[in-house]
């Protein structure tokens, strides 16, 4: 009731207008109205002098390019001081060649903080003595970064609410969506030679660089070229001999030849000769380049750390003696095993027989390597300088190098684990058999079942055997387990460590470090829009202390 | 039309409400919390170059006191810039929403922006903590499923935390702006 009595339209007029155009020439408005918010999101503005028709013909160029209803708005005028009467008049008959409703007249004092708005309607209002003016709400936006922010667009809601969604959450979405969709108009500048000159974002100075530009130009042949040799390297390592059985169970076992197999696929989808569709491949691609770059420039810092101080040497040197040391702790170990551990009663003759065993493999296993320590420089060489490729690489490398000088530790595990094993099967079947049960293989379950006495004899018989037996097996079973478990925690390491390099979304991290705009921002339908740092220049909105001085 | 205006906060600290009205539409509240006190500055200054002077005669390494010395500083500039907020203002735009703004120690700013038409009411709430009874400003949003529903409320003046005469006067404006919001939006 109260507000009912105000004057003219009651709603405010809202007008968005870029930082960049606030020190631009006088000149006419060109935008987009959206009737729904009552505002106006000024796009750019046309300088004096200009002929109509081509202002026109620009206009419908750019509405048909990026569809966005593109319109000229009202006047804009920054002179030196205030305006006399006949610039005035010129300036509302502008209103008269480019019918607009309602027609905004923004005017700036040069040096000035204070601005007048004024926004006239042209229709007649239905109530007599209503006034035809509006109140303005002057925005500012700045222009680049909203042009550069990207909104996902709402997730879909009910159907019902479908109708009421596109009108709510329009709002800001939309002023975002005007800007970001009118980059037709922003490609000829007051500085182009064309019919008419504009100001907008670009007028600052262009947005470009030297090398960006050359970069654009030269990445076309470039990935064409790099498409091809990766190509070549597929096709190469899909061919038939690596199907075959030795070659394959290797290659799925080691993890260099994953490793190398996922780089392969990365650099094939890097180079690619298509474009990525949409902003979230893009997103993909980048991270997947950041990521091989920052892998091969690691690579090449390890490279030169190792070759400084003949480092390499120094480990080749030592990879000997180091696997002779853990042999010799592994002697200890069994042997402690096989006298009384921990003061715990071993069976004598099993402690023996596996004691006894394992000491010849790791007899065996020095043996070997003896065999080739003459050859380890060379071969570190070698892979030290696989470390070009990537840390990720020379990282996994040393994953398969470790698991190979830890072979014996994971053959032990396995004779362990198996005797282990076949006990624990025998101990649970003669115990079901202590019982008088049997296992029914068809029905799947336990059945009680009538034995014969020898049967039963020498089933309990052997059932002693074996829990008398137990606890050796079982301690080597324990102590086995447990080395092979730290080589997989050490080994489990590194594969985290190529893990992170591989997967960690570099480029999206400084990004959001540097130009925070640049994201995708979420817009959920329900949060508070957290739109980004000062996008639409709402900090600027305090400066409405500027636009306070006249308004009609 | 500018107003200042003298609260206290719920610790007994000195706030400043600034008032500024641009329009019926348009409103503008600053609240400004109390300086870093000197006093407490170098009662922290003191302690950490005690406890780094103790430790230094226990290891008698003078590496010590440089980084008692680097850590105070780094301390008291992530203190400054992350943690110590100046200012908090709140913009109400009839149709276009509201912002609140915290300006930190540093000079850094973060703002937050709500629209208009995701706001259903600004309310003063009271919560019991401990021992005491606070009330804070908060800002009711609508659930997009379900409009008469309250889909999250944002809590306003965080950092100052002021007493409820400080509040009563923000909830007045906001109300009258609100009211009006609905008027117009409802008329055609």
């Amino acid at each position: 009731p109260l507000w009912a009595l105000r004057k003219g339209p009651s709603m405010v007029l809202k007008a968005f207008f870029p930082t960049c155009c606030a020190s631009a020439d006088s000149g006419l408005l060109v935008g987009r109205w959206v009737p729904e918010q009552s505002s106006a999101v000024v796009l750019a503005v046309v300088h004096f002098p200009f002929i109509p028709i081509q202002v026109k013909e620009l206009l419908a160029q750019v509405q048909q390019a990026s569809r966005v209803g593109v319109a000229v708005l009202g006047t804009w005028c920054h002179c030196q001081q205030k305006p006399e009467e006949s610039l005035g008049r010129f300036l509302e008959g502008l209103g008269a060649v480019f019918p607009h409703d309602p027609w905004l007249q923004l005017c700036r004092e040069r040096g000035s903080k204070f601005w007048s708005c004024k926004a006239t309607h042209r229709q007649v209002p239905a109530a007599p003595g209503a006034a035809s003016e509006d109140q303005v709400m002057l925005i500012f936006y700045d222009q680049r970064k909203v042009l550069l922010s990207q909104l996902h667009p709402p997730a879909a809601l009910p159907d019902h609410q479908a109708g009421d969604a596109s009108a709510s959450t329009g709002g800001l979405a939309a002023i975002f969506d005007t800007v970001a969709r009118s980059e037709s108009l922003f490609r000829s500048d007051r500085f182009d030679e064309g019919p008419v000159r504009l100001s907008h974002w670009q007028s600052e100075g262009v947005e470009a660089s030297i090398l960006v530009e050359l970069a654009k130009r030269a990445s076309g042949p470039v990935c064409l070229l790099l498409a091809c040799l990766l190509s070549l390297v597929s096709a190469a390592s899909a061919c038939r001999v690596f199907k075959l059985w030795p070659l394959s169970f290797l290659g799925s076992k080691l993890s260099t030849c994953e490793q190398l197999r996922h780089r392969l696929e990365q650099l094939t989808l890097i180079f690619s000769t298509q474009k990525a569709t949409d902003p979230t491949e893009l997103m993909r691609k980048a991270n997947m380049l950041v990521s091989v770059l920052l892998d091969v420039a690691l690579g090449l810092v390890l490279l030169s750390w190792l070759h400084r101080k003949n480092r390499l040497g120094q480990l080749a040197d030592a990879l000997v003696p180091v696997a002779d040391h853990v042999a010799e702790q592994l002697q200890h170990l069994l042997q402690w095993l096989m006298g009384a551990p921990a003061g715990l009663k071993m069976n004598r003759a099993l402690d023996q027989v596996l004691g006894r065993f394992f000491l010849y493999h790791i007899h065996l296993w020095i043996s070997y390597i003896h065999l080739m320590s003459p050859f380890i420089e060379r071969i570190l060489w070698h892979v030290g300088l696989s470390a070009c490729l990537g840390l990720t690489v020379a990282l996994s490398i040393l994953w398969d190098i470790i698991a190979l000088l830890t072979f014996h530790i994971y053959c032990f595990y396995v004779y362990g684990a198996r005797l282990y094993c076949l006990k624990v099967y025998g101990l649970s079947s003669l115990w079901r058999l202590f019982r008088g049960k049997k296992w029914n293989v068809l029905r799947q379950r336990v059945d009680s079942c009538s034995y014969d006495l020898d049967q039963l004899f020498i089933g309990t018989l052997l059932f002693t055997i074996l829990v008398f037996l137990l606890p050796t097996t079982a301690l080597y079973y324990l102590v086995f387990t447990l080395l092979r478990l730290l080589v997989v925690a050490v080994q489990g390491l590194i594969h985290l460590l190529v893990d992170m390099v591989n997967s960690l979304p570099l480029y999206s991290l400084g990004l959001r470090l540097c130009r925070p705009y640049r994201l995708a921002g979420k817009w959920c339908a329900g949060r508070p829009a957290r739109v980004g740092p000062s996008a639409l220049g709402l900090p600027g909105v305090g400066s409405l202390n500027a636009g306070r001085g006249r308004r009609h | 039309m500018e107003e200042e205006r003298k609260f206290s906060d719920i610790c007994g600290g000195r706030l400043a409400l600034q008032r500024r009205y641009y329009s019926p539409s348009c409103r503008e509240f600053c609240l400004s919390c109390p300086r870093l006190s000197l006093r407490s500055l170098t009662a922290v200054t003191c302690t950490v170059w005690l406890a780094a002077y103790g430790l230094f005669t226990l290891c008698e390494n003078s590496m010590i006191l440089s980084a008692a010395i680097f850590i105070t500083l780094l301390g008291l500039l992530g203190y400054l810039h992350f943690v110590k907020i100046d200012q908090e203002t709140l913009l109400i735009i009839d149709s276009l929403g509201i912002q609140m703004t915290s300006s930190y120690a540093s000079g850094k700013e973060t703002t937050t922006f709500i629209e208009m038409n995701k706001v259903k009411d600004v309310v003063i709430n009271e919560a019991i903590y401990m021992q005491k009874v606070i009330y804070y400003l908060c800002i009711l949003l609508k659930d997009p499923v379900e409009p008469h529903e309250i889909s999250q409320v944002v809590p306003v003046f965080q950092s100052s935390k002021p007493r409820l005469d400080c509040l009563i006067e923000v909830y007045r404006s906001c109300q009258e702006i609100l009211a009006h919001e609905k008027a117009t939006s409802r008329s055609p």
